[in-house]
């Protein structure tokens, strides 16, 4: 029988890096390659992982500049908004945020990153010009320097790298 | 670290899945033409380099239990490291960064569960002296952090 605990935890650093490595997990929980392949398609099929395979570190990619670009959208209107935006493959996040007003009246986050600024600004302007009045409300928080970038949460005690927030 | 064609190669396929098989590096070597050991070890490189910060699963944090928040404070640009260094400490805090604007040190929260998140955040408020803005996510429109090289 698989043990559920012990899996996460072996695959709390990720997988192995050898030839078999559902091979390599099942011998170090005491299972076998099927029930560990099995059960990762299983927590696949019910979104509890979101795909297997390489989380890079943008920076060291080349896309050192990252923008969080946050909207003040009517709240009619922000359901459709973060759709059209989601659309653009430069744009690898977007969701909507509670405001904290009034000095944070932004309900609507979108993350760009790209190889420079000049990128990332050409890249917002096509997207206001695609989805929105071009008087809409928004501020671009570039990011200066980045202190700690390790994405972890707790699992079963364990510490187990997951997505962004 | 340069990057090789291989390295892009392997970057923009193994962003986009890994095989759930037997022989996963096989299957990749032949889609790919491109040995398997070689493989291994170009992503071994990348690891060590810190170009590639996990290969494995991807979990969804929410559907696993666990509490996750995106929070922001001002800070003073003379009192910047001492909230850094407090904030970070938190064995929770997943990334900070700082940017620019009157709210300026954005971080991750990720915790064991959803309560933990305002305890963490109550410590912050008392260890920093600051208003923590908390800004969990609401609606997910799109997520993908996918980029070509």
């Amino acid at each position: 029988m698989l043990d559920e605990r012990k899996l996460i935890a072996a695959l709390q650093h990720g997988l192995p890096l050898v030839s078999h490595p559902y091979a390599a997990i099942a011998e170090q929980i005491g299972s076998s390659e099927t029930e560990v392949i099995e059960y990762i398609q299983a927590m696949k099929d019910r979104g509890d992982i979101k795909r297997l395979g390489v989380v890079v570190r943008h920076r060291k990619l080349g896309y050192t500049a990252n923008a969080m670009v946050v909207w003040d959208i009517p709240d009619e209107r922000v359901d459709e908004m973060g759709h059209c935006f989601g659309r653009f493959d430069f744009v690898t996040l977007s969701y909507r945020r509670p405001r904290h007003l009034p000095d944070w009246p932004y309900n609507l986050f979108c993350m760009i990153h790209g190889r420079d600024r000049d990128d990332v600004m050409k890249n917002l302007q096509l997207m206001i010009a695609n989805c929105c009045e071009a008087d809409i409300k928004y501020s671009v928080l570039f990011s200066n320097r980045c202190f700690k970038q390790r994405g972890a949460i707790y699992i079963h005690s364990e510490k187990t790298e997951a997505v962004r927030a | 670290m340069k990057l090789t064609a291989v390295d892009r190669t392997l970057i923009n396929q193994l962003q986009g899945g890994f095989p759930l098989t037997e022989h996963p590096w096989d299957e990749l070597a032949e889609k790919l033409s491109i040995p398997a050991e070689d493989m291994i070890e170009r992503i071994r490189l990348m690891q060590a380099n810190g170009l590639i910060s996990r290969f494995g699963p991807i979990y969804n944090a929410e559907r696993m239990g666990g509490g996750l928040t995106l929070a922001a404070v001002k800070v003073e640009p003379e009192r910047f490291a001492e909230v850094n260094d407090i904030i970070n400490s938190f064995d929770q805090v997943a990334h900070n960064y700082e940017r620019d604007h009157e709210l300026n040190m954005w971080f991750v929260i990720a915790t064991e569960s959803p309560e933990e998140i305002q305890v963490v955040i109550d410590k912050i408020e008392a260890q920093t002296g600051l208003d923590v803005y908390n800004m969990p996510k609401q609606e997910e429109y799109f997520l993908e952090l996918k980029l070509m090289v």
